[in-house]
């Protein structure tokens, strides 16, 4: 009997066959083993370092499971690395090696693998990590170019933006071994840091308009694809769900705080743009050996890569940072808000006259009078 | 007697007109137009009033104000059915609501704006010879009883905006997810005026428009603007809606729970 897992498993195994083990010489470096956590946080790390490059450790399971996106209930048939959305970030320095053990419980039902856009090679990685349920995988490579990196499945053909839509993607944060700095010798911290994964989403609908749900991501394909390659997402979100970075799940800092925020878009295109704050120092194509650029009003993060901002919130209150194509952010989903405790900085911004009656004729019609003056070559 | 059968004649006549369709859809076709009202006998209601308050130009909260009510109104008991609605739209009087948001005839109709409510009035005072309208926002705080609430804006130091923002953000961050799915009427329960779901999960427009309104030193007014493209909604907690708007929604910059539904109930002037 032919059943839809076992069709997929079949195209998986032609995969495997023509895959050339690569299998390593043990490397006589200092091992250190790290305990990924779900976005927007990020592991404890070093930003800058006096040690010598080590082979850093990290562990990813595949899981495959059902979730909600939004607060009407509507279900994603969702594939994860460690069950968030996006995928857990991995911080190394440069000249590190990352080692991952790549995981595949017998209990999904699909091939899974990993392309490390920070890595060199066999498709980021792809092509010596496609493992079935059941199976696992471990994979090295050097870190030799610092910035933030999307990592993403792969598994071939239609697959991989399937794969890459339904939450398989994260980030790897390669740091300079000396740090952040501005690229005219400055070093660059901060206090804290975030790190924002935005997807898009396409949830098939019922011919009355509702979305629909599945019993498994096999029965969800043939209908999912076909509402991808419309290129209308339904969803567009942070962090696997609509409002998941809202409410009680606000992101924190505080007046005087110094904040990284990775944002990574596997995909396609976004700009982010905080409201009421910039970005001082943006690395918009995300790779830390090129200057970052200052005073940022939007940034662009192209489909298929991650940016990091980094900003000093000055004034207290409620900021919202979103996808500034405003649809998106509004209707779409995609939109985080930050509370920042501190005092107000009256210097910065004042209101002079809150809102009331116009009183002065002069202030409505003043704009459209000509002015005397200027504009005159006479 | 005459007079009364004539009126009985009318109420079958505009029963039997809508296709067969939304015939079959009545329950009982006997169904009366007439909605039941609730009648509140002369009372007062102490209350913040709904608007955007200022006091020595920082914002503030809106002062505490009672209001008598001196001869009592009447209000519907629950709020306007999708079976109310549906003969409304049947009629030509109504514009249909969003079929992706389809409710029962036993529930509450979701998805209407303040216009479309105004349809509905216009409709409904035509075929009754009564005359409805929309609550005033201190009428709905009277027939609310214990079930009101205001904006809910905490106090605040009025020199720092930000700690009024974070602190209503906050009280809003911590009130549980209001549920969508409407819900059959009487779902709710009734009040202590007899009033069924008030304050369950659809709001309820109001005939009342935003105001602006600043006060002096002593709490006087000292101004007032008013803009009734914008009317008060009541329910969960009090916001202001665009009299177009159908389905509220959050996100962006605009931060606070929206109302899960609008909908409405009447009031009939006697």
């Amino acid at each position: 009997m032919i059943t839809r897992r076992n069709a997929l498993m079949g195209a998986a195994i032609a995969t495997l066959l023509t895959a050339m083990p690569a299998l390593a010489a043990e490397l006589d470096l200092p091992r250190q083993k790290i305990d990924l956590v779900a976005p927007p946080f990020v592991h404890p790390h070093e930003q800058a370092t006096t040690q010598k490059p080590k082979i850093i450790e990290f562990r990813l399971v595949v899981q495959e499971k059902e979730i909600v996106i939004d607060d009407q209930g509507t279900k994603l048939r969702a594939m994860t690395y460690n069950g968030s959305i996006p995928g857990p970030m991995m911080v190394v320095h440069e000249g590190d090696y990352l080692e991952l053990t790549l995981v595949n419980p017998e209990t999904n039902s699909m091939p899974h693998n990993i392309d490390f856009h920070a890595a060199t090679g066999a498709l980021g990685g792809a092509e010596l990590t496609l493992i079935n349920p059941g199976e696992q995988v471990v994979l090295r490579f050097k870190a030799t170019r610092p910035g933030v990196f999307v990592y993403h499945c792969a598994p071939g053909s239609d697959m991989t933006p399937w794969h890459v839509t339904s939450g398989m993607s994260g980030v790897v944060m390669v740091l300079p071994r000396a740090g952040l700095s501005d690229g005219k010798g400055k070093p660059l911290h901060y206090d804290r840091i975030y790190y924002i994964g935005e997807n898009d989403f396409y949830i098939p609908r019922d011919d009355k308009g509702k979305f629909k749900t599945y019993d498994s991501p096999g029965e969800a394909y043939a209908d999912t694809i076909e509402v991808m390659r419309k290129l209308i997402p339904t969803h567009e979100v942070f962090e696997g769900r609509v409002g998941a970075l809202t409410g009680k799940n606000a992101l924190t800092a505080k007046v005087g705080e110094t904040v990284l925020i990775v944002h990574s878009q596997a995909n396609r295109d976004s700009r982010p743009h905080l409201i009421g704050g910039h970005g001082d120092y943006v690395w918009e194509t995300g790779k830390f050996s090129n200057p970052p650029e200052t005073n940022l009003e939007t940034w662009f993060i192209r489909g298929g890569s991650a940016g990091a901002a980094l900003y000093t919130f000055r004034q207290p209150g409620i900021y919202a940072y979103v996808n500034h194509n405003l649809i998106e952010a509004v209707e779409l989903g995609a939109t985080a808000h930050f509370k920042v405790e501190g005092a107000w900085n009256d210097d910065l911004m004042t209101q002079v006259k809150p809102p009331a009656p116009i009183t002065d004729a002069s202030s409505v019609h003043g704009s459209l009078a000509p002015a005397v003056g200027t504009g005159r070559l006479d | 007697m005459f007079l009364l059968k004539l009126k009985i004649i009318a109420a079958v006549v505009a029963l039997a007109a809508p296709i067969p369709y939304a015939v079959a859809r009545l329950a009982p076709p006997t169904q009366k137009l007439e909605p039941d009202m609730i009648e509140l006998t002369t009372g007062e209601v102490s209350y913040k009033p709904a608007g955007d308050f200022t006091r020595m130009a920082k914002p503030a909260n809106a002062p505490l104000k009672t209001v008598y009510f001196g001869r009592g109104f009447r209000i519907m008991k629950r709020q306007v059915t999708e079976a109310d609605y549906r003969r409304c739209v049947d009629d030509g009087g109504c514009a249909p609501v969003d079929a992706a948001r389809p409710s029962s005839a036993d529930e509450p109709i979701v998805g209407v704006s303040w216009q479309d409510a105004q349809a509905y009035i216009r409709w409904l005072s035509g075929k009754t010879g009564q005359h409805y309208r929309l609550p005033k926002d201190d009428e709905w705080a009277f027939a609310a009883g214990s079930r009101f609430h205001d904006e809910g804006w905490p106090d605040f130091d009025g020199a720092d905006p930000a700690k009024r923002w974070l602190s209503r953000y906050e009280s809003d961050a911590a009130q549980e997810p209001v549920d969508r799915q409407p819900h059959p009427v009487g779902s709710f329960g009734s009040n202590e005026n007899g009033l069924l779901d008030v304050a369950g999960n659809v709001w309820e427009w109001t005939d009342t428009c935003f105001v602006r309104i600043a006060l002096d030193a002593a709490g006087h007014e000292v101004s007032e603007t008013k803009n009734c493209g914008v009317r008060v909604v009541e329910g969960r907690h009090r916001t202001y809606m665009t009299d177009f708007i159908r389905d509220a929604r959050s996100g962006g910059c605009s931060v606070g729970t929206p109302p899960a539904n609008l909908g409405f109930r009447l009031v009939r002037e006697d």
